[in-house]
């Protein structure tokens, strides 16, 4: 019985997403429990070729191709997943105070795609600046793609982007649930996405780090654990969350997919790139602490696990420090092996994923582990098939980023 | 370019900007700026630049806010284009 007041509970009353592998939750729950892959081979100028995750939903089913035109790949995968969500939760917008719904994204990166257009187009022109488009300032101001949201769809209440690398789509979870407590807002429409591949600058720079995948088959490139795994797949995706007050949420009837029920954010403060297995743990634990549960109630862990050498192996250095010989029904999975890695939208598509648990209590797997790493092997680490687990009640959702941010959701199995 | 070349050229930029508005069936004294945004006016005035290398200072922006205007604006620059 959770001993806190309704009104301090949040709760998860709808979803949107579009991921490399799918355009909805029960797509996306398919494609991770038939070991589909979403990665594909991307030409890019300047470039060249690299396994890539690229979205194909319908942009057009909420936007017209003019609104496509002026806007941003990131806002049109923003307006897309928030429609559905919209949609998911059964929220008419015509019928509630729109200046009490918020819209809290999280992004890894804003306006290098948008920049990187704007030369590539006067480079035609002899580099003559005055062929610069308008709609770049508005293209690239940080809150781009929240705001894209709040014009489509005539939201008056709050909008701001969440910059946090890799752990951002967390911590636009986490930012929608504070508002809500903060009672700044009745709907946060909260969560992350990524345009990231539409450019060739991020490859570029993994590829000089040595930490771009390559394979000669594009859907084995993504491969966390694996022995043989070389790097980061760059993806696009996006998902939306609809969060509530609890009070709210059964006042209206609404249905429940989880209980956002901790989370925890914190930052290494000591390299840019390099992770810390002991910043980590720490915000792990936390998460824990402001969820009231040991590790053991954790039923399973979405690793944030890239396919990085050094990354990987951190994070299960990490997570053995914590999670102990107790935790005998804790299994960890990732969700990267599939999609590759959204930047953005990762932790917030890769909570999703994982959410049907609840009802079906399957662990979708980590795919493309052929001979696995030793210094990967955790304990329940669930390889290349489903692993029935019998009942999950609690889902914890690592991610981590670049300047040493880390965010860390627990995602319970919603009781009154 | 004739005058019926420029109307196609206007209408063809038009439908760039805009694909959701059928464009063709506008008359040749309908107004345009009820149609266009100004961030979209300014994308016209951006295609003249780029496909034909006609400048359109902002003082002259309100020729532009007809196909009859657009054509009649266009014609001296655009007569050995």
């Amino acid at each position: 019985m959770n001993s806190k007041p309704a009104n301090q509970r949040i709760v998860i009353t709808g979803i949107g997403l579009t991921a490399p592998n799918a355009n909805s939750l029960q797509e996306f729950r398919e494609a991770l429990l038939s070991g589909k892959s979403g990665i594909t081979t991307l030409d890019m100028r300047y470039f060249g070729t690299a396994p890539a995750g690229l979205c194909e939903f319908d942009a057009t089913k909420y936007q017209k191709r003019r609104d496509i035109r002026n806007g941003t790949r990131a806002g049109s995968i923003a307006i897309y997943c928030a429609g559905e969500c919209l949609a998911d939760a059964n929220v008419d917008l015509s019928a509630v105070d729109t200046a009490r719904v918020g819209v809290f994204l999280g992004i890894t990166e804003h306006g290098n795609v948008e920049t990187e257009n704007e030369i590539y187009e006067i480079s035609k022109y002899e580099y003559d600046t005055s062929y610069w488009s308008h709609h770049h300032n508005p293209r690239t101001v940080a809150n781009s793609p929240a705001g894209e949201v709040t014009v489509r769809y005539g939201i008056s209440g709050p909008h701001y982007t969440v910059g946090a690398a890799c752990a951002a789509g967390n911590l636009g979870l986490v930012t929608g649930a504070q508002q809500l407590l903060l009672d700044e807002v009745d709907y946060a429409l909260a969560g992350g996405l990524s345009e990231s591949p539409r450019t060739f600058g991020i490859f570029a720079a993994f590829n000089s780090q040595n930490a771009l995948a390559r394979n000669a088959d594009p859907t084995k490139a993504s491969r966390p654990f694996d022995v043989n795994r070389n790097g980061i797949v760059i993806s696009e995706g996006g998902a939306v969350y609809m969060l509530e007050r609890l009070d709210h949420a059964l006042a209206r009837n609404a249905k429940i997919y989880g209980e956002l029920a901790g989370w925890c954010y914190n930052s290494d403060a000591t390299d840019a790139v390099l992770p810390n297995a002991e910043r980590q743990a720490q915000c792990i634990r936390a998460a824990l602490a402001k969820a009231g549960m040991a590790p053991k109630d954790i039923d399973i862990v979405n690793t944030h696990a890239t396919g990085t050498k050094a990354g990987d192996a951190k994070e299960c250095e990490a997570l053995r420090a914590v999670f102990g010989a107790e935790c005998t029904h804790t299994y960890f999975n990732n969700t990267k092996s599939f999609i590759g890695h959204c930047m953005g939208a990762a932790a917030a598509l890769e909570l999703a994923g994982n959410l049907p648990a609840f009802q079906d209590h399957i662990v979708h797997p980590t795919i493309n582990v052929e001979q696995l790493d030793e210094a990967c092997a955790l304990p329940n680490l669930v390889l290349n098939t489903p692993q029935d687990a019998g009942e999950v009640n609690a889902i914890l959702n690592n991610s981590f980023g670049m300047m040493g941010i880390n965010c860390v959701t627990i995602v319970q199995k919603f009781q009154e | 370019m004739t005058r019926e070349e420029i109307n196609e050229a206007v209408i063809d930029i038009l439908t760039e900007i805009n694909p959701d508005v059928d464009w063709k069936s506008f008359g040749p004294e309908d107004s345009l700026r009820g149609t266009l945004e100004s961030m979209d006016f300014l994308d016209v005035v951006m295609e003249l630049r780029k496909r034909y290398k006609v400048e359109v200072p902002e003082a002259d922006y309100g020729h532009l806010s007809t196909l009859k205007g657009c054509a009649d604006y266009l014609e001296a620059p655009l007569a050995d284009k």
